[in-house]
């Protein structure tokens, strides 16, 4: 049993990728706690597929400093983030489509650039799924300033993401910048998504946005208690993702993202509030 | 408090508003002047343009042309002295935050960047749960409110603002009888405390019970005034075109001079 937990652990890099695993599941976790309640799904994969070109640019340049591939990707996924937030001001074009303008454009520049190359499948497919046992030591050092920097946004600017969040006219009844959080909040999911690529993907890193805090919305009342709980099961996903993948041997972000999914399926089926069964059996309890 | 005010005396001063979307205008040349300490209901059909006037006053919406005074204060200057509360399907009662959360809300502005609200704020927003008389409510999920417990909330919220002119977006909007009472109690006390209360009304038969000035807007301002003086049947008809009900049956307390001719009225007004 022991020897389940431990062996893994015996590489270097897989206790890298655990690490990172778990730092980019606390922090998609409660930076997806905005992108649930706020109904930001659609944003949160599009902003994941718009860092290509900056990941691809860094590609092939074939610069291979460590950092690189995440401050290309934080590159174009701020644009990007800016974009959208700048196109859908003020109505003048719905965000979702904004969101889908700025996300194809992208991705096609992304696929661009990347089938200039000639190892183009290779790429296209970390860059896809992932390559978290490539993730280095400094990776994992920028990990921690850039995600640090989002937790220090949310924590520091708590009150204020919650009016904008729950009610965008009253943050302006109040003076408060709406339009400028809104923008900055886009900024931080784009950080979050960036960061998260690594570890999960393009093609999946909205999921670790999305899973866990929806997980997390069935046995939360309040959002900063969503939030603790979104982190909580964003770190079990990741690193108990990663044992799964290592046992199975099957793909670490796969793992990770199927991993999180059970858990969503257990707690949509069996959680005390809005649970499928409990609503079945007509024993809901109302928290009071 | 009556209509001979200096200028400088107005609670609000609406001056050649005109607001439009799209190119079409919503609202067409509208002044209202509103003195302190009066409760104020805004009237009109469908479309009228009531959300848009609160919208465009609250700096919400751009305005075509115009001004806003708040105590003779360009708006900007004055927002401290401006609450609002927005038609109740304004926001998403489904978000993971509680009773007591929605009401410190309002002190936001006064907490200041980065800090938290603590125990003063949570005092100040108890103190107005208490007031709408959900306070036992408090921590309860909003999700698990009834329609009249979500506006009630949404009053709390704008108690604790502690402004001095209010805008109340259809409060009284599919709320019960004890709601509805409890929500004019509120307003007359906010009156007492010479507060302004704005409200976009819809039922015209409580507008004479519940008011003591009326605005009729239909995208031009078609009377503004004491109740007495511009709530007649002429102005009504002039807001609502040939669609007006309702009016005649509201009471039988209607003063008769300015219900001259509710005899036509009363006849659709009973069938509603
Ligand atoms: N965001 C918008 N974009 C375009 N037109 C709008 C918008 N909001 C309102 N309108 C139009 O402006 C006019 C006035 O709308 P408003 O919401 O102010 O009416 P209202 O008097 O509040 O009506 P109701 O009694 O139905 O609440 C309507 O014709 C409406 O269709
Ligand atoms: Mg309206």
């Amino acid at each position: 049993m022991q020897q389940l937990f431990l062996d893994p652990l015996r590489f270097e890099f897989m206790q890298r990728a655990m690490l990172a695993a778990m730092l980019v599941g606390i922090i998609s976790g409660v930076m997806g706690t905005y992108v649930v309640t706020r109904g930001m799904a659609f944003f949160g994969d599009a902003l994941a597929h718009s860092v290509l070109p900056g990941v691809a640019a860094v590609f092939i340049t074939g610069n291979t400093a460590p950092g690189a591939l995440l401050l290309g990707g934080l590159v174009a996924g701020v644009l990007s983030a800016l974009g959208i937030g700048i196109l859908s001001q003020g109505r003048r074009l719905g965000e979702d489509t904004a969101i889908g303008i700025v996300f194809a454009g992208m991705l096609a520049l992304g696929i661009a650039l990347i089938s200039s190359t000639r190892s183009y499948a290779v790429d296209l497919a970390h860059i896809l799924i992932g390559n978290i046992q490539a993730v280095q030591g400094e990776d994992i050092v920028l990990m921690l300033i850039a995600g640090g920097a989002v937790l220090l946004f949310v924590v520091a600017l708590y009150k204020e993401l919650l009016v904008i969040s729950f009610d965008p006219t009253l943050a302006k009844n109040l003076h408060l910048p709406a339009e400028g959080l809104r923008l900055a909040l886009l900024v931080a999911l784009a950080v979050t998504v960036v960061i998260g690529v690594q570890v999960a993907g393009v093609a999946l890193v909205s999921a670790l946005l999305v899973t866990p805090a929806a997980t997390a919305r069935f046995f939360a009342k309040r959002l900063h208690v969503m939030m603790i709980v979104a982190a909580f099961l964003g770190a079990l996903s990741g690193v108990g993702g990663m044992y799964l993948s290592w046992h199975l041997s099957i793909a670490p972000s796969a793992a990770i993202v199927l991993l999180a999914t059970g858990l969503f399926i257990l707690a949509f089926l069996f959680s005390p509030r809005g649970g499928f069964i409990p609503s079945l059996l007509g024993r809901n309890s109302d928290i009071v | 408090m009556t209509e001979q005010g200096k200028s400088c005396n107005w609670a609000l001063e609406i001056n050649d508003l005109t607001v439009a979307y799209n190119s079409k205008p919503a609202l067409w040349d509208v002044d209202l002047r509103v003195p302190e300490g009066v409760l104020l209901a805004i009237v009109g059909p469908n479309g009228a343009g009531k959300s848009t006037l609160i919208k465009a006053t609250l700096d919400l919406i751009p305005r075509a042309a115009g001004s806003i005074r708040i105590y003779g204060k360009p708006y900007r200057q004055a927002r401290n002295l401006v609450g609002y509360v927005p038609q109740r399907g304004s926001v998403d009662w489904d978000f993971p935050t509680s009773v007591l959360d929605v009401t410190m809300m309002g002190l936001y502005g006064k907490i200041g960047w980065f800090k938290r609200p603590g125990k003063k704020e949570r005092e100040l927003a108890m103190s107005a749960l208490e007031q709408v008389g959900i306070a036992h409510l408090a921590h309860r999920q909003i999700s698990q409110l009834s329609g009249g417990q979500q506006q009630r909330t949404f009053l709390a919220r704008a108690l604790v603002q502690d402004a001095q002119v209010y805008f109340m977006d259809e409060p009284f909007a599919a709320v019960d009888a004890v709601t509805e009472r409890a929500i004019v109690n509120i307003l007359k006390e906010l009156r007492e405390r010479g507060k302004t209360v704005i409200v976009v009304h819809h039922d015209l038969q409580t507008v004479r019970d519940y008011f003591d000035w009326v605005a009729l807007l239909n995208v031009e301002m078609v009377a503004v005034g004491t109740v007495y003086e511009a709530f007649t049947n002429d102005n009504l008809r002039k807001t609502y075109g040939g669609r007006i009900a309702g009016i005649g049956a509201a009471s039988g307390a209607i003063d008769v001079t300015s219900t001259r001719d509710s005899a036509e009225y009363a006849e659709v007004g009973d069938a509603v």
